[in-house]
């Protein structure tokens, strides 16, 4: 049986934390390991604070999280109304940032990318950004020992 | 906060919270960098002993005090950083930069 839900949050640093422990919460009984909980934690909050600093500019607005679970599938999307991104190929370059005034590493998409199983970014300028997401949960996944 | 800044023998030893994200990082930053410029600091460690995440936002704070002291031959160090944290920091590429102790 699938089930789903619906947080809306403002854009604040405070809220990154928040973020992350209710995904945790709602993938729980699709019993998860540690990793696939630390795994999505940490897409959850690369893709938050990207709305907190780029989308947003650190000046608040409001962020939409969805989730749904569909078997042992966690698809997850993660929406701002901010200003968008002019080139969303170039932004998902690892080490690409145009934020190197704040030391934004220019990894966020790349660790989303590396820890989930699917990544899609929609977004136009001035538009906002939707980030989805799609995981394979409590599979022991032979990807995350891979070293 | 709760991560500690303590300096020993021209080392800052920064002991890092619990969670190392983009709310946490921006002090911890601040916080190391007005220790590197009040203090005789030649080298940085990290001190992972309580971190249990860490996102992206971790690997600005090392590579931003990274490049502070380096240009005075300063190293970084990271101890006590878990097997999940070590790949965080190999997938960025800062494993070339920084000085991993078990």
């Amino acid at each position: 049986m699938g089930n789903n839900m619906k947080i809306e949050l403002e854009a604040l640093a405070e809220n990154e934390g928040f973020a992350r422990v209710a995904v945790a919460a709602f993938i729980t009984p699709l019993n998860p390991t540690v990793e696939e909980i630390s795994d999505v934690k940490t897409a959850v909050s690369e893709a938050v604070t990207n709305a907190v600093i780029h989308a947003y500019e650190e000046k608040g607005g409001t962020i939409v999280i969805r989730c749904g679970i569909d078997n042992d599938l966690l698809h997850m999307e993660i929406e701002d109304r901010g200003k968008g991104i002019e080139n969303v190929e170039r932004a998902m370059e690892p080490l690409f940032t145009t934020r190197p005034d704040l030391e934004r590493s220019g990894m966020g998409f790349a660790f989303m990318e590396a820890f989930m199983d699917g990544l899609e970014v929609e977004s136009a300028p001035g538009k906002g950004t939707t980030v989805i997401m799609e995981k394979k949960l409590g599979n022991n996944s032979w990807v995350s020992d891979e070293d | 906060m709760e991560e500690k800044l303590k300096i020993i023998d021209h080392y800052l030893m920064i002991r890092l919270p619990e969670e190392v994200d983009h709310h946490s990082s921006t002090e911890i930053s601040r916080r190391a960098d007005s220790m590197i410029l009040d203090n005789d600091v030649e080298h940085v460690v990290f001190d992972f002993s309580d971190t249990k995440f860490m996102d992206s936002s971790g690997i600005g704070v090392l590579a931003g005090r990274y490049r502070k002291i380096s240009c005075f031959g300063g190293k970084v160090y990271v101890i006590h950083a878990d097997s999940r944290i070590q790949r965080i920091l190999k997938m960025s590429g800062l494993m070339n930069f920084v000085e991993i102790m078990e």
